[in-house]
């Protein structure tokens, strides 16, 4: 029997993480509120931890934690930071 | 649809189509020689024969044993007679008909003697033992899938378990025959892109939504109605990356309009919401397939869901037009009356409102007021939509009444609006509620301007109604979406 596959037939990309960095020293790390109810309390409080460390913050927002990430903030991201912190709240 | 192979041309003069177990053309068969005389220079007769190359015996035959000229030409009934001039078809009759076959063959003499008209029988191309088989081979290259082969000792429903692409029952193998069969209840061509379908967001093609139709169970006429639920569901006001993402327990509810649900054989009556409808069934459940195993979307992966619920196998019905004392939800929501229409809606299970003693509109309104404002939590409002569905017993008391749609919602909505006191966090000993800071208004309705859905199906006797309630609205979630259904 043949049957004609009901998937996307798509393999995604595998890539391989990045090694965690030893320090962030000088590094900029991207905080992004996903716009839960007081996420931006705990990434406030990250925030300010980190940048006790020497850690250099952009901080991000989504429109609303129920769609993806605009492409434009993904990009920016990636071609900003170094290191990413994503907050899930509530 | 397109054949993918080209139909064999057809020589100029006059073509016959036969088959040796029909009646019919047995009578013709005396008068086949006789066509030489309609033949212009150039021109020849050719008949083709269906089933015994040696019929007819009084004339020359080409067997079209694997059918491509009858499939081709679209033969339906045999003997089909055809006249053709410079490499196309400009005449054809079918059966014996005295009168057609004299014009078409210009022989005023031809089959004297003979009945005026004698029916004709059915060609083989349409047996519907050989249809599925024949439209697989002349047609099948326009279906553009990954072929799966399933090895001749391995139990092909395993196999699909194995392989995820269920939803945890059985599945209809999606053999190419069957996928083909679908396709013919529609006419989009199959690599039309229906939508982007979520989390993957890769471009969803009428192909693909009809592998999981035959999946889920669907009858070619259901086709229309996926296509049409999945292009609502796939738009960025339903959002359905965020339906499936989010930890309620939500899905997408589909309600459908217009006179097609009775012709694909949709129920609105006794047990609507429920099972043992082949078209209500299958046809949410070929959407939540189709949003399985093309767009990815599966239970915990990208789908959160902390409970679920088992609507979210198939959640889909079809409203009592005939039947409501409102206008059909499709036309409330801005689609012509009378078109077929699909609303989705992104919705939990259903929940039932019992009120056996209500007498007047205004009484039933109270009880379903007090039942809506529990929706989430009767101290959250605005944020999420309901939608009520209305049973014949109760919605006998509106009709009865003169209450239309507007009206109902008008009533409900002044009945669940409270003061800000009522609902701010604390109060009442809980804890959940809305900021402090609107503590002082005096009026705050439980739904949004157009939050609250009605829609009227149900059957026999029963003085209940059923909430369905909603998940977070607007911007911040979905909001419901309405699409007319197309061929």
């Amino acid at each position: 029997m043949e049957l004609l596959d009901p998937t996307n037939e798509s393999r995604p990309a595998t890539r391989p993480l990045r090694e965690r960095p030893a320090s962030l020293d000088g590094l900029t790390v991207g905080l992004l509120d996903i716009s839960k109810p007081r996420g931006d309390v705990f990434l406030g409080r990250i925030a300010h931890l980190l940048e006790q460390r020497g850690a250099r913050i952009v901080r991000y927002t989504k429109p609303t934690f129920s769609k993806p990430a605009p492409v434009d903030l993904r990009h920016e991201i990636a071609t900003t930071c170094n290191v990413v912190i994503e907050a899930l709240a509530d | 649809m397109t054949g993918s192979i080209a139909a064999p041309p057809l020589p100029d003069g006059l073509v016959v189509v036969v088959k040796r177990e029909c009646a019919t053309c047995a009578l013709v068969e005396p008068l086949l020689p006789h066509l030489h005389g309609a033949l212009a220079d150039g021109e020849s007769l050719t008949v083709f024969t269906q089933d015994d190359p040696a019929f007819p015996s009084t004339v020359p035959a080409v067997h079209d044993a694997d059918l491509a000229v009858s499939w081709h030409h679209a033969v339906e009934t045999v003997p089909t007679l055809i006249r053709v001039r410079d490499g196309a078809e400009v005449e054809r009759t079918i059966g014996w008909s005295a009168a057609d076959w004299r014009r078409i063959t210009g022989i005023s003499s031809l089959g004297e003697g003979l009945p005026a008209t004698r029916p004709g029988c059915g060609s083989m191309s349409v047996d519907p033992d050989k249809v599925d088989a024949l439209r697989a081979r002349f047609t099948g290259s326009s279906v553009r899938s990954r072929t799966v082969a399933i090895a001749g000792g391995e139990d092909e429903h395993e196999a699909m378990f194995a392989r995820g692409w269920t939803d945890g029952l059985p599945v209809v193998p999606p053999t190419r025959e069957r996928v083909l069969r679908m396709l013919t209840g529609t006419v989009r061509a199959p690599s039309d892109v229906v939508a982007v379908a979520p989390p993957d967001l890769v471009e969803l093609t009428v192909e693909k939504v009809a592998i999981n139709a035959v999946m889920a169970g669907c009858l070619p006429e259901h086709l229309p109605w996926v296509i049409a639920a999945l292009e609502a569901a796939c738009t960025d006001a339903f959002n359905m990356h965020g339906v499936l993402a989010t930890t309620m327990p939500v899905g997408p509810v589909i309600v459908c309009n217009g006179p097609g649900t009775r012709a694909v054989g949709m129920n609105s009556g006794i047990n609507a919401l429920g099972q043992g409808n082949r078209a209500n069934s299958s046809i949410g459940r070929a959407v939540q397939l189709t949003i399985r195993n093309v767009g990815g979307g599966r239970p915990g992966e990208i789908d959160r869901a902390t409970h679920g619920n088992p609507g979210k196998l198939s959640f889909c019905f079809a409203e009592d037009e005939a039947g409501s004392p409102f206008d059909p939800l499709s036309v409330a929501r801005g689609v012509p009356a009378g078109r077929d229409a699909v609303t989705v809606f992104a919705g939990e299970g259903p929940r039932c409102v019992v009120d056996q003693l209500a007498r007047t509109p205004e009484e039933l309104a109270a009880t379903y007021a007090a039942c809506l404002r529990t929706v989430h939590h009767p101290k959250l409002i605005i944020g999420f939509d309901a939608l009520l569905v209305v049973s014949p017993d109760h919605g006998r008391l509106f009709a009865d009444a003169g209450w239309d749609r507007a009206r109902l919602v008008a009533e409900l909505n002044a009945r669940l609006a409270l003061p800000g006191s009522e609902l701010i966090r604390g109060a009442n000993g809980m804890a959940e509620g809305i900021p402090e800071g609107f503590k002082d208004l005096p009026s705050l309705p439980k739904f949004r301007e157009g939050g609250l859905l009605v829609a009227f199906a149900g059957g026999g006797a029963g003085l209940f109604s059923t909430i369905v309630a909603g998940w977070a609205n607007g911007n911040l979630g979905s909001d419901p979406v309405t699409r007319e259904v197309r061929p």
